[in-house]
């Protein structure tokens, strides 16, 4: 049975340049920084990065699988404190854990953990789902 | 930079936005996400940001879109969106300050679904000095 304290069974997704250039046209942000190596290096950045938004797309999908579906998701909040660097022709590791921090009035309240390259990636990481 | 006289301003968004199922589809196929009969949580994300963008941008609000990094999100959900709904939106820009020379504003996108709000999301963007 859940409990509060509880450490729910870690998902680990794997993104390439494939994956950023599909999130890039399902989401409409286009930035190259996420596609582009020599324009993100101009730019002053390691590498080509994530879309923030892309970890936080994963994160919410190992939500939705805790929650039983994405209609039960109620709230997801996260700050973007390091980037997820994807060099072309690697596959990086995103690691996604949860733990219950709350439990009443019907709903579960989670604090997450992103990790890629051994880095937390997302900060302040808090999920509500319908329990 | 932004004009701080527009802190506190809600934008009303100009034309109600179809959310295709081609779309919430193209969402779910990155995210291995089978299930297409409800968007994923934060799928409207690609509905607010392109809408903070046309509003934030404006001459008479001024932020510089191209050295902005995105600080932190969130989303209430209050109802699921689905393939088919039609959605309004309004933009409300809800905090500004400068800290050591970077510019962060919080805005917040409400969603509403035949006049019930559906989804608040909350973006912190950093536009860096």
């Amino acid at each position: 049975m859940n409990t509060v304290g509880t450490e729910l069974p870690p998902k680990v997704f794997h993104l390439n340049r494939e994956l950023l250039k599909r999130y890039a046209d399902a989401s409409g942000d286009q930035n190259p920084i996420h596609q582009d190596e020599d324009f993100a290096l101009s730019v002053g950045l390691p590498n080509v990065i994530a879309h923030g938004m892309l970890t936080m797309a994963l994160v919410g999908k190992y939500i939705s699988d805790l929650a039983g579906g994405s209609a039960n998701v109620l709230e997801f909040g996260a700050r973007f404190i390091k980037p997820v660097i994807v060099p072309a022709g690697q596959e990086v590791d995103l690691t996604v854990t949860a733990t219950i921090s709350d439990m009443a009035d019907g709903k579960i309240s989670l604090t997450l953990s992103a990790t890629s390259a051994d880095v937390k990636v997302l900060g302040m990481a808090k999920a509500v789902i319908l329990q | 930079m932004l004009n701080p006289d527009s802190v506190g301003s809600t934008f009303a968004g100009t034309e109600p936005i179809t959310v295709s199922q081609s779309e919430v589809d193209a969402f779910c196929a990155v995210i291995g996400e089978a299930d297409t009969s409800i968007a994923p949580p934060t799928f409207t994300i690609r509905i607010t940001l392109t809408q903070f963008e046309e509003i934030l941008t404006r001459p008479e609000i001024g932020l510089d879109w191209s050295r902005l990094v995105h600080g932190d999100q969130k989303f209430e959900i209050f109802s699921p969106i689905k393939p088919g709904d039609q959605l309004t939106c309004s933009a409300t820009i809800e905090s500004y300050r400068v800290a050591a020379g970077n510019e962060i504003v919080t805005v917040r996108s409400d969603l509403y679904r035949t006049s019930q709000l559906a989804i608040s999301a909350w973006s912190t963007l950093v536009v860096r000095a």
